[in-house]
């Protein structure tokens, strides 16, 4: 299997009480699938994404991507972060090209492959603008083109889109969905919309909190071009609410 | 329109200092040497200004203040930006700083006289030492709060030192740097005129305390006065420069 996850477990002392952020958790994920990991706060989708990408490690149990444990963050698998994570002081050429510098590609190649990045996400001639001058849907588009440029095999995405109004979010979702399919990328989405979810993942993941733990795997069976209001949308998005739905009342209330 | 409005504050500002000073003068009983009027230390200063004195004093105290000032800034900067990665380090260098920081540069100034003689040195010592702990404990600060993203995607990234501290963490903490460098800058200004009354025989610190010993209060007024106006020259130039490089670093201010 390409991304591997056995039996991993995590916890943090938080106010003095151990908090159990992940509990044996085992998930098999096939390249150039689109996972998304959906539940509430505290179920371990960031923990787990975290773990998946190198920045935190697992108390027990293993994360291995192609066979390889993961033990500290590498440029083949690229993490997309909720804030963006741009650098203010650099344009937004200059941003996309950061991860090309430490590449090694030279002046001329990493302004082309930043170009033909930023075309995808639909930014041609914003090159010399400050991220400050852009939109939050526009910082979002420079910073999965920064990671794309960097041709990676994996993109982690940590809600991308959670602080974006809604009909930014479905835009940028379409052209994830889109990207996805055309760069062939493996990408592990963390969310909890359910729509979101839904719309995008060929997989959902979907998670209960207290401890941390996987709830079920759900198969979307919806295909590359996805009609929000379709009747198979709906379905998949009521079996879903019915998960959740199983688990308490008072969960639920919390939630929607 | 901004600026005018601005400038007419400035006249009317200092139109009132000078007319207080004048009454102050005309109602007090002290002696004439003593306790000159406006119009005295006036004419005190144009007689600086065209005996030279005044400009050789103005380029020799400059000279000590930039070279102090600089290498204080260039080296708490640093300084600043290694500690600042080293949290664990700066909690064994943190307590001694705060236990050297209160002190006034100018009670060291007898041990520097000791340790250097008179001249050049003292002084730029002593705006060394002035301008230090401000722009230090601000860059440990700013690096210490840099957004952790920034950290993440530059590890995610395949950024490594030394790339990671002038490309990311330089740039990123720059805003908070800048605005101890800017601090500094005012109290740098106000130990040079300390440093030079004790440790020189050159600059305008030292043209107060000659003035003293000739019984010139004139002459001292008018120092004092171009002391303050320097230094408010100083403080305009480093905003300026702050602010163009701000711009460039944002994009927007």
């Amino acid at each position: 299997m390409y991304i591997e996850v056995r039996d991993a477990c995590k916890h943090f002392i938080q106010d003095g009480k151990e908090f159990i952020a992940l509990d044996h958790v085992s998930l098999d994920i096939e390249k150039g699938e689109f996972i998304c990991l959906l539940g509430p706060s505290g179920c371990g989708k960031s923990t787990l994404l975290n773990a998946l990408a190198g920045f935190e490690k697992v108390n027990s149990g293993t994360v291995r991507i192609d066979g390889k444990e993961v033990t500290e963050p590498s440029i083949s698998n690229i993490t997309i972060f909720q804030n963006y994570g741009l650098l203010p002081w650099r344009n937004v050429l200059k941003n996309v090209e950061l991860g090309l510098e430490s590449k090694k590609v030279s002046k001329e190649d990493r302004e082309k492959i930043s170009k033909k990045y930023l075309e995808l996400v639909g930014l041609s001639g914003y090159e010399k603008r400050y991220p400050k001058q852009l939109s939050g849907g526009q910082q979002q588009r420079v910073a999965i083109a920064r990671g794309l440029a960097v041709d990676p095999d994996i993109i982690f995405m940590d809600e991308p889109f959670g602080a974006l109004d809604a009909i930014t979010r479905m835009k940028l979702q379409e052209d994830i969905l889109r990207i996805s399919k055309e760069e062939k990328k493996t990408i592990i989405f963390v969310t909890h919309d359910i729509e979101e979810a839904v719309f995008l993942a060929d997989r959902i993941v979907v998670m209960m909190t207290d401890p941390g733990r996987i709830k079920s795997i759900v198969k979307v069976p919806l295909g590359a071009h996805r009609d929000r209001t379709g009747e198979d949308f709906l379905y998949v998005r009521d079996k879903i609410f019915e998960l959740f739905n199983i688990k308490t009342e008072g969960f639920i209330e919390y939630y929607i | 329109m901004k600026k005018l409005l601005s400038l007419k504050n400035v006249i009317v500002s200092v139109a009132i200092l000078i007319l207080i000073w004048q009454l102050l003068f005309s109602v007090s009983n002290y002696d004439k040497a003593l306790f000159p009027s406006p119009k005295m230390s006036f004419d005190a200063l144009i007689e600086m200004i065209s005996n030279g004195r005044l400009f050789e004093n103005i380029k020799t105290s400059m000279y000590r203040f930039v070279t102090g000032y600089f290498s204080s800034v260039i080296v708490a900067v640093i300084l600043g930006l290694i500690l600042g990665r080293l949290p664990k380090v700066f909690q064994y260098i943190n307590p001694a700083i705060q236990l050297l920081r209160p002190i006034s540069p100018t009670a060291w100034m007898p041990f520097i006289v000791l340790l250097f003689g008179i001249g050049d040195v003292p002084a730029i010592v002593i705006i060394f030492i002035a301008a230090f702990f401000p722009v230090l404990l601000s860059t440990v600060s700013a690096v210490g709060n840099i957004d952790q993203t920034y950290l993440k995607v530059s590890k995610n990234f395949g950024i490594k030192q030394p790339e990671l501290t002038w490309k990311v963490i330089f740039p990123a903490a720059f805003p908070q740097i800048a605005n101890g460098i800017h601090l500094a800058l005012g109290t740098a200004w106000i130990f040079l005129v300390a440093g030079e009354m004790v440790g020189a025989q050159s600059g305008l610190g030292y043209q107060i305390i000659d003035a003293r010993n000739n019984i010139r209060a004139d002459i001292l007024l008018a120092t004092i006065i171009v002391i303050g106006m320097i230094g408010i020259l100083l403080d305009g130039l480093l905003k300026l420069i702050e602010k163009l490089i701000l711009k460039s670093w944002g994009g927007v201010e």
